[in-house]
This record gives structure tokens, C-alpha cells and sequence, in this order.
């Protein structure tokens, strides 16, 4: 699928061009991390969702147009939070090492 | 209901582990996560095939509900432990699916599954064997199940807790944001509904906020105790997490969960809608 990670999580029978996409991939160390939480805050901070990153350290939303902010939830890591902007018929990419 | 008597902590979890009368019970929006892993001991039931009916849109029913524990193997004076992923979504919606079918002891592990991979706790992928019984289901407790038309009944007069994302309550999305957002149904909440986003009630490992958060966040939110209350969401499971919230833990008398949620809402002919972000009139 084009625009989606390599290697990342399948896009297949999801249609693009009406979702705003927010994905991307959490690493440790250099490493993908394989046990851990994204959550979606939303432009006021409030909790949107949450997902278990997959086996390789991949997560996605399928946010609204305008600025989100991602913060993770790793076993041995600080959070960290990183804001992104995500907008209909895109896929924002955002990689984060925690 | 109380905190001690629907709760236990993951200690709580690992002292009971070879208890034959404790069935620990993994219940996740992602139905495969059982299979990468699991609390020892643990049995599955996947939400989507074991908890619906295949054909209509609604729950099991009691004959089959009775099938499904018996063959599982679980008895009826078991205490039966849930637990899950995403802050226990899925879990807090079988645990109102085991009290609706009037299972006495049924208790939630306080964080679910996050909170132990979150505490590195051992997962296992040995399948647990237990031997069938004959489970004894009751009918449905309806005191604790809303339906449509009292829920429309209910615009003005009660409390509607609508658990969804600020997002989803506005009309601005229609799904929460892990999931694609292609719906059927009107965008909006129903008319008099407050938002109070299921998530408040948790804390960021998945655990529920103290008694006296809890009153003070729907204090805030303007819920009137002295009146019934329905939860909703989009299709009934983040409600559950609400609805366990303010009666069990809290202890609200008549508290309802709305299972047809915004689904079956928003896809009604007639009914008012409200959009943005205030809960509007009635």
C-alpha cells in the first residue's frame, strides 16, 4: 500500500482517501519495542485511544483533521509524547524512541 | 457493590493462580492477544463469536450463554476473575454480560492486562484444561440493560452518560480513533447527555481512579445521583467500563448500560441528535 510503513501494519480494505492516518513505529534502544501502549491525546489533551503496539513496534489511528498528540506507555520507559498533525487523505509517519 | 467486592489487584491475581475455584477469564477487543500470551491459567472467550449471537444483532441467549460456560468449564459458585486489554473495555463489558445473566461472583482484575505487561507479570501460552460443568444461567437481569426507546424516553428526564471521546460526542468523529472511521449512522449524541469520556476513570496503567476522584469527576460533570442514569458509547463496551464505574464501585442504585449505543442511535429514523460539543436541549 502506498504511504504505509514498510513493513508495518496492513492498510488492505481500508480506504485512505477518507481517513486522516496517524502510525508509526516505537523503538528502544534501536530496537522495535514489542510489549507497549500509543495513546491519541487530543488538541486538549484528553484521551482519545489507545493501542497495543504490534510484535514489531507498529501502531495506528485513524484520527480527524487537525494536531494530536501521541504519547507512549513502554515497561521500563518514561513516556513520551510527540505531536503530530493529521489530515483526510494522508498518512502522517511519526517514529518514536522512548 | 463496593471496590472490594468487584475488584481484585494483580497480587491478588498471582496468589489465586492454582485456585480451582478462581477462573480467570481474558476478554479483549483484539481477540488474537489471548493467543500471544496469557495470565496462567486463563481461558478465552472471544467477544465477537462467543458473546453475540451469530445472525442478530444481540447478545447469546441464555440457553447458549449456559452452553458456552458449561463447556468452558465453568461452575456457578466459581469466582469468576476478567480481565483485558484496553483498560479492561472488553473485560467490564463481560462482567455486565455475567451480572445481566446473574453470575453471583464476578470480580474485574484492577488494570487488566496492560497493567501486568505494563508490571512485566508472566504471560503463558499453555492452554488450560478444565472440566465441563453444568452451568445454571438466570434470565436477564434487564434492570441493567437499557434499550432505544427508553433511552430516547429518558432525553431530559435522566442522567445520559455519553462515555465516548470529546471527538466522537461532538460529531466530529464517528468511531473512536483506532478504528477506521467509513460508519453508517448520523454523526452527534443524544440531546441532554453529558460527556464524560470513560477514560477519566482510569488512571494511565489501566486502573481504576479512587473512590473520591470518581465522585468528583461525575460531580463536576453535573450526573444527578438522584436520578436513574443510562450509559452509552458506540457500541456498549465503554459504557460497561462506566457503568461498572458508577454502580459498582460507586454504588449508584439503577444505573443501565445502553448496549445499541450510537450504532443503533445514530442509525434511527426520527430521533433528535445534538451536535458540538454541548449536550444541548431537549
Amino acid at each position: 500500500m502506498c504511504g504505509a510503513t514498510e513493513g508495518g501494519l496492513s492498510l488492505d480494505g481500508v480506504n485512505t482517501k477518507i481517513e486522516a492516518i496517524v502510525q508509526g513505529q516505537v523503538t528502544k534502544s534501536g530496537e522495535p519495542v514489542s510489549t507497549g501502549y500509543v495513546r491519541l491525546l487530543d488538541r486538549t489533551g484528553e484521551f482519545t485511544a489507545e493501542v497495543p503496539v504490534s510484535a514489531t513496534g507498529h501502531f495506528r489511528f485513524f484520527a480527524g483533521d487537525g494536531e494530536w498528540t501521541l504519547r507512549t506507555l513502554v515497561p521500563g520507559a518514561d513516556p513520551v509524547d510527540r505531536k503530530v498533525e493529521a489530515a483526510t487523505g494522508s498518512i502522517a509517519e511519526v517514529d518514536i524512541a522512548v | 457493590m463496593s471496590r472490594e467486592n468487584s475488584l481484585v489487584t494483580a497480587t491478588w491475581v498471582e496468589e489465586n493462580l492454582d485456585n480451582p475455584k478462581v477462573v480467570l477469564i481474558e476478554v479483549d477487543e483484539d481477540t488474537t492477544a489471548y493467543d500471544k500470551g496469557h495470565i496462567k491459567g486463563a481461558i478465552k472467550l472471544d467477544w465477537t463469536t462467543d458473546l453475540q449471537d451469530q445472525v442478530r444483532r444481540d447478545f447469546v441467549n441464555k440457553a447458549q450463554f449456559e452452553a458456552l460456560l458449561s463447556e468452558r468449564g465453568v461452575a456457578n459458585d466459581d469466582t469468576v476473575v476478567l480481565y483485558g486489554g484496553n483498560n479492561n473495555w472488553f473485560a467490564a463489558y463481560a462482567y455486565w454480560y455475567f451480572k445481566l445473566y446473574g453470575h453471583q461472583d464476578v470480580k474485574l482484575l484492577d488494570g487488566g492486562r496492560k497493567k501486568w505487561e505494563l508490571d512485566s507479570r508472566e504471560l503463558v501460552n499453555d492452554l488450560p484444561e478444565r472440566a465441563a460443568t453444568t452451568y445454571t444461567a438466570q434470565e436477564q437481569d434487564t434492570s441493567i440493560r437499557a434499550f432505544r426507546d427508553e433511552t430516547v424516553a429518558a432525553i431530559g428526564v435522566q442522567n445520559l452518560v455519553d462515555v465516548r471521546s470529546p471527538d466522537e460526542y461532538a460529531g466530529r468523529l464517528l468511531a473512536p480513533a483506532h478504528l477506521p472511521q467509513e460508519q453508517a449512522q448520523r454523526a452527534g449524541h443524544v440531546p441532554t447527555s453529558i460527556n464524560v469520556p470513560w477514560s477519566k476513570a482510569a488512571n494511565d496503567d489501566g486502573t481504576f481512579k479512587s473512590d473520591e476522584e470518581l465522585r468528583e469527576i461525575y460531580g463536576e460533570a453535573g450526573l444527578d445521583d438522584s436520578k436513574d442514569t443510562i450509559a452509552l458509547c458506540r457500541i456498549g463496551e465503554r459504557s460497561s467500563h462506566t457503568w461498572f464505574v458508577l454502580k459498582e464501585i460507586l454504588g449508584h442504585q439503577n444505573v443501565k448500560n445502553y448496549d445499541g449505543s450510537w450504532t443503533e442511535y445514530g442509525s434511527l429514523v426520527g430521533v433528535p441528535i445534538a451536535l458540538g460539543d454541548e449536550p444541548g436541549e431537549a
